[in-house]
């Protein structure tokens, strides 16, 4: 029973959304395709890449990708090919324009808050209560409980 | 200053408390992915007519400049959703006058051909998409969804899923919009 598991263990294989006809014969190629699959969005089952997905269209489009590099594409001339009919949308990495400066920015921006906070918390003058010298009447109330208790 | 400082808790409270809410208020479909097509031309594509079946197929100069406002819709015999539509779509041809175009997503000929026996056939014309790359052409997410094109040949307007309920509402705004702006 052991070896069994251990055997199903052994052979068990990560599973792979893109199938075997789906692989191209030149490895750089595929490996490219790969690539860029990771970084696009499914737009059936979003938040998962189109490498990884089932989905219909996600085959579809991660054989468009392969038809395309074979066929000279670039990188860009692909991303660009998607988003004219997806949108920035099927991107997992945004680009970087007006529309998204704050999504980008707003890491910044919170770790400059954060920051900002924790410096004025740190410099800020401690204010406890105030201590003033002793008026010359309690002084002298003192050095005479002083010499009182000596004796 | 230091009473000023007493009440950002309660604001960021509150803003927390406002984004929360306006989140999960009704109306706002966080999975709707905009359609880039909108005040585009129609993209370029061409189908052959379903085989077996009269109507005509269907290219992007089926739909430019045609003088008249028009509909598209990306159907499927699978499609539950479709079969819902229908009707709908059917009275808009009938009742409204308004051109309907198809077309068919990723089905057998004769799956499609019995489906349209069955609930009747509105389309003018139909484009047989079995491998779904006019679909990517339309940037087309799902079955069924259905564009407006206006006169010109440009894409007014996407309701992605069924047209029933707020989906029949928001597309024949549309459709009284363009309509209107025409």
């Amino acid at each position: 029973m052991r070896r069994l598991i251990l055997l199903l263990v052994i052979i068990a294989t990560p599973l792979w959304a893109v199938e075997p006809d789906e692989v191209l014969d030149d490895p750089v190629l595929e490996q490219r395709a790969r690539d860029i699959s990771a970084n696009v969005r499914c737009v059936v089952c979003q938040n998962e890449p189109i490498d990884s997905s089932n989905a219909g269209v996600a085959r579809d489009l991660r054989i468009l990708i392969r038809e395309r590099l074979v066929a000279g594409d670039s990188d860009q001339e692909i991303y660009d090919f998607l988003v004219a009919r997806y949108g920035d949308f099927v991107l997992f990495r945004p680009p970087l324009k007006p529309s998204t400066y704050l999504l980008w920015g707003a890491p910044m921006l919170i770790l400059l808050l954060g920051g900002l906070a924790v410096v004025l918390t740190l410099t800020r003058k401690r204010t406890g209560p105030k201590v003033e010298a002793l008026s010359a009447e309690e002084e002298a109330r003192i050095k005479a409980l002083m010499e009182k208790d000596e004796t | 200053m230091k009473r000023i400082l007493f009440f950002v808790p309660l604001a960021i409270v509150a803003f927390v408390l406002g984004f929360s809410l306006w989140g999960l208020s009704g109306g706002r479909d966080p999975n709707a992915i905009p359609s880039v097509l909108i005040s585009k031309p129609v993209p370029s594509f061409a189908l052959e007519a379903v085989p077996g079946l009269e109507t005509p197929g269907l290219s992007e100069t089926d739909l430019q400049g045609g003088g008249e406002l028009m509909l598209v819709n990306v159907f499927a015999s699978w499609c539950g959703p479709c079969r819902a539509e229908h009707p709908l779509l059917t009275s808009l041809v009938e009742d409204k006058g308004i051109p309907l175009m198809g077309i068919n997503y990723k089905d057998k000929a004769e799956d499609a051909i019995a489906w349209l026996d069955e609930l009747g056939n509105p389309y003018a014309r139909i484009g047989y998409d079995i491998s779904g790359r006019a679909g990517i052409e339309w940037g087309v997410t799902g079955v069924p969804e259905t564009f407006v094109i206006g006169a010109d040949g440009t894409i007014l307007y996407r309701e992605a899923g069924p047209v029933v309920g707020d989906g029949m509402k928001r597309l024949i705004d549309a459709i009284e919009a363009a309509k209107a702006g025409a």
